[in-house]
């Protein structure tokens, strides 16, 4: 099929940015939306252009590397399916397609459709763990932990830190993705102990970082690659509120 | 001259390492902090060192070529992690898990070695669990495990199908919170281009910031490879796209011996590569053989829709073969009775490039819920990339390149050839023999990065806590820097007409047809004669558009093709020398009338370990004879 790719073109983040037109011949059905950009890329790059640098790994949506802004959605069109994961099926001869980076002030540009999403980082650091020493920890079937409760800590666990969330969120914020950090560990006995710290931590650190308010759309929700469910931000919610009056009360 | 020394210590297998934890030299607290480590990798094995080196009291300076460290290949793996612990009370035992790794890799790896990995797996276990890993359990609150091929107990833990991604997820909790406390100092988006060697010893590395382009200078009393396998190198594999051999590679010419590098594990479970254009073949876990049937139509050429074809018309050709393991016989064995079959015709789907994998049964005794609850993101995962619904037909599957068991030489300390230089995880070749089992990487990878590594590293450091902090502007950075640099602006001056992934395609598919399932001497030094000229072609032909000083991908992907090249030599030049079956390396000159791998003990019992005798030169092999003290070498029969 034919398709025609407008994408975002700039050279590094000082430099001012632009769209650019790739009419684009002999796309196969069967290819992966990622290798349609491969196959842009090296029609680029025979013509003596420079390719467009987006960023990828994995190519089975599990490393959270790819982050397209595909026609104005995080991902693209599909469900629950990551920018590697899309199929060009999804699309029929004389598309036009629209390729942006994700776009919110916490996730810098670096070049064309790549930013910076150091800033995940900087959350998970101020408290993403739990304060085990290697060597310290007790036998693994000590403490047994119900079912569901192992389960639902997992199905928050499984987020890859894409950062479609805060692009596809109006205020950009990163509620969903911490959200989930602190509920897996909140679901679980050994994330007790630091539970209260943890959670003003690592929200402090979130809006210093600059990312915006949940004001509840849920648009978070419906672009996760992953499925993870907005009730881990009122569980965070729950747990900081907690946190914060429990902090008050022993500093009385 | 080199001379192999393992450094296996003293006494009775299941005393060595107590042993050596107690006799080994320490590093004081207080010294430790005087200490800089480079950590070169951080996927499950790099980031379990990184805490503990940092825990411990060492300077860690740690790089990744991603933008962070959670995205690391290891985050892909999928069906779970090794342990002995024994849960099931059915007699598994550290020894059971070691015997069965030793037999697994089919008699080709270091009793030692393999050994304390088995004998580190419980605590590994007890170790993620603490750090918040969500592995499934039972409706009361255990831990549950499965089973996995080449084993008859149950001692696999799993999160779902993503549990790399769960351990390395709790592993990176361990990094991300010394990183907070300063104790690592993280350097995401850096691609290590050569090691710094001074007075013999590994002392730094060159590095290119691959948002800037810069060329940089890294230095450090040692350095520790975790940098993962080159699976990559049939171009199509079930790795991730930037996964590479050219760290080790640098260290490898620079003195570090690489051993057994045509040991690479070809996995039978792989969506069949659909089209021309694919970049990757995507991974259907192993795990899935615990409830799935493999099979394809008795007769030859049957084109009929898999749910019209009767039961009795079916061959179930790895129960038919191997009743004792049946579907789950090690992955070496799967791979080839799959390019048996489709070789001789009875092969599915379009290319007849493919053989089914059955859940009907499964679903009908233990229910569609069940199945959905151990499985349900590879089915999803199947879903989206075929467009088949495997709940309602069986899945489609072919063999792919998968896990290299080869890597950079190692002792018993996990110490490369060149002093102060280590290896761990899937870079270095250690404990797998010529097949690794299923989930027997996850538990090396963690057991190396929290319990070894931390151990033995101190009996190289202890000898160097005088050392002051090594200065970057000794002349041996300024060498190695200008050569990088050189190297660098060579492949963006040539200025060809093809592009970088055009020559990886050509060269992947050399190695995929000589290099792969099967080989044959023929075959192998047709390889060679290919590789060679392929090579050629690429040093002037070659098209890397762009600058140095920039974010560069095709620039980084040329580095590592390069590098490619001078691996799939020696990868043939290897399955050359060692002119048995064992394990995944099958000569088809050896075999059993069955068509089974036939290993010659009296003649290669040993690892080949290669050293790097300068460019287009032939490498020189050096042996490291293997002895088996405490089991029998038997032919590894799954009958
Ligand atoms: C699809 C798939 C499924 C698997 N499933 C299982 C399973 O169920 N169980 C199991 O036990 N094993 C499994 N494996 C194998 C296992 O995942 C890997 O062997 C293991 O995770 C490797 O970990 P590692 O720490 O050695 O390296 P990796 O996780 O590969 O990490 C390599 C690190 O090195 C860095 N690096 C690499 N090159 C450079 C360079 N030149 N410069 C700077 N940094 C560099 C990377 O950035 C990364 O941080 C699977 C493998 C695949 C492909
Ligand atoms: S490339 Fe890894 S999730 Fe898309």
């Amino acid at each position: 099929m034919n398709i025609k790719l407008e994408i975002w073109r700039q050279k590094d983040a000082k430099s001012k940015g632009g769209f650019v037109t790739y009419p684009l011949d002999g796309v196969s059905e069967g290819m992966s939306f990622l290798e349609m950009m491969d196959f842009l890329n090296t029609t680029l790059i025979k013509k003596g252009d420079e390719p467009v640098a987006f960023e990828h790994d994995c190519r089975e949506g599990i490393c959270g590397s790819c982050s397209l802004y595909i026609n104005g959605r995080a991902h693209g069109p599909a469900h629950e399916t990551t920018t590697c994961e899309l199929r060009m099926t999804k699309f029929r001869n004389g598309d036009r397609i629209v390729v942006e980076p994700w776009r919110s002030k916490a996730f810098p540009l670096i070049k064309d459709l790549i930013v910076d999403r150091s800033s995940f980082e900087k959350i998970m650091q101020a408290g993403g763990f739990i304060s085990v020493n290697t060597g310290a920890a007790p036998e693994a079937n000590s403490i047994p932990i119900p079912k569901n409760h192992a389960d639902e800590a997992f199905d928050s666990a499984v987020c890859v830190g894409c950062g479609a969330c805060v692009a596809t969120c109006k205020n950009s914020s990163a509620m969903l993705f911490v959200s989930a950090k602190i509920s897996q560990l909140a679901l679980l006995p050994q994330g007790q102990v630091e539970a209260k710290t943890r959670v003003q931590n690592m929200v402090t650190k979130m809006d210093d970082l600059g990312f915006g308010n949940c004001t509840n759309t849920g648009a978070c929700e419906a672009e996760c690659p992953k499925g993870i469910k907005i009730a881990n931000i009122a569980r965070m919610n729950r747990e900081f509120i907690c946190a914060k009056m429990g902090a008050q009360k022993m500093s009385l | 001259m080199i001379k192999l020394d393992a450094k296996i210590p003293e006494g009775p297998l299941a005393e060595k390492w107590s042993l050596y934890k107690k006799n080994v030299h320490l590093v004081n607290p207080a010294n430790k902090t005087k200490i800089d480590i480079i950590l070169v990798g951080t996927g499950l094995s790099g980031s379990a060192a990184a805490s503990s080196l940092a825990e411990l009291g060492y300077n860690v300076k740690a790089f990744c070529f991603q933008d962070a460290p959670r995205r690391a290949h290891s985050v892909a793996a999928q069906g779970g992690i090794n342990a002995a612990k024994n849960y099931r009370n059915d007699s598994d035992s550290v020894f059971r898990l070691f015997y069965d790794i030793i037999k697994g890799g089919d008699f080709r790896a270091r009793e030692a070695n393999v050994y304390r990995a088995a004998e580190v797996s419980n605590q590994t276990i007890d170790q993620l669990v603490a750090a918040g890993t969500p592995f499934a359990r039972e409706y009361s609150g255990y831990l549950d495990n499965r089973s996995f091929g080449g084993v008859q107990v149950s001692r696999t833990f799993y999160a779902k199908g993503q549990t790399g991604q769960q351990c390395l997820l709790g592993a990176y909790s361990g990094l991300i919170r010394q990183i907070a406390k300063g104790k690592v100092t993280m350097y995401s988006r850096r691609d290590m281009l050569d090691l710094v060697i001074i007075d013999g010893k590994a002392r730094g590395i060159i590095t290119r910031n691959l948002v800037t382009g810069e060329i940089e200078r890294h230095s450090a009393h040692a350095v520790i490879l975790a940098t993962g396998g080159y699976g990559t190198i049939y171009y199509l594999s079930t790795l991730a796209l930037g996964s590479n051999p050219s760290a080790a590679w640098a260290a490898h010419k620079k003195g570090a011996l690489f051993a057994n590098p045509s040991f690479v594990q070809i996995h039978p479970t792989s969506i069949p590569q659909m089209n021309d254009y694919q970049a990757k073949l995507t991974l259907m876990s192993e795990s899935l053989r615990n409830d799935g049937r493999i099979w394809v139509p008795k007769a030859k050429g049957d084109k009929r829709a898999p749910n019209s074809i009767p039961e009795e018309e079916r061959d179930y050709y790895l129960e038919r073969r191997y009743p004792a393991f049946g579907n789950l016989v090690p992955r070496d064995v799967a791979s080839r009775a799959a390019k048996e079959r489709c070789d001789a015709g009875y092969g599915v789907g379009d290319t007849g490039l493919s053989v089914y994998l059955d859940f009907s049964k499964s679903i009908e005794k233990q229910g569609k819920k069940a199945i959905e609850n151990k499985y349900g993101n590879l089915f999803e995962m199947y879903n989206k990339i075929t467009g088949i619904n495997p709940y309602n037909e069986p899945m489609r599957i072919y063999p792919a390149g998968h896990y290299t068991m080869g890597g950079l030489w190692v002792d018993y300390n996990l110490m490369t050839t060149i002093p102060g230089l280590f290896a761990i995880g899937e870079s270095n070749f250690s404990d797998h023999g010529a097949n690794r089992l299923g989930a027997g990487s996850l538990m090396q990878c963690a057991g190396e990065g929290y319990f070894v590594i931390p151990v033995t590293i101190s009996s190289f450091l202890s000898d160097e806590i005088k050392t002051p902090k090594i200065p970057t502007s000794h002349p041996e950075f300024e060498k190695a820097e200008k050569e990088s640099k050189d190297k660098l602006h060579k492949l963006l001056s040539i200025n060809g007409k093809q592009t970088v992934t055009a020559f990886h395609r050509r060269l992947g598919k050399i190695m995929w047809d000589h290099c792969g399932m099967v080989r044959n001497e023929e075959g192998l030094k047709k390889a060679i004669e290919l590789i060679a000229k392929l090579k050629e072609e690429f040093w002037k032909d070659v098209k890397v558009p762009g600058a140095l000083n920039e974010l560069n991908q095709e620039l980084e992907k040329a580095v590592r093709v390069a590098d490619f090249f001078e691996l799939a030599r020696l990868m043939c030049q290897d399955a050359i020398n060692r002119k048995e079956s064992c394990g995944a390396h099958f000569r088809e000159e050896s075999q059993t009338p069955e068509g089974e791998a036939q290993r010659i003990d009296s003649e290669y019992s040993y690892v080949a370990a290669w050293e790097y005798c300068g460019e287009d030169k032939e490498h020189n092999l050096h042996k490291e004879a293997l002895k088996f003290e405490n089991i029998e070498l038997k032919e590894r029969s799954y009958k």
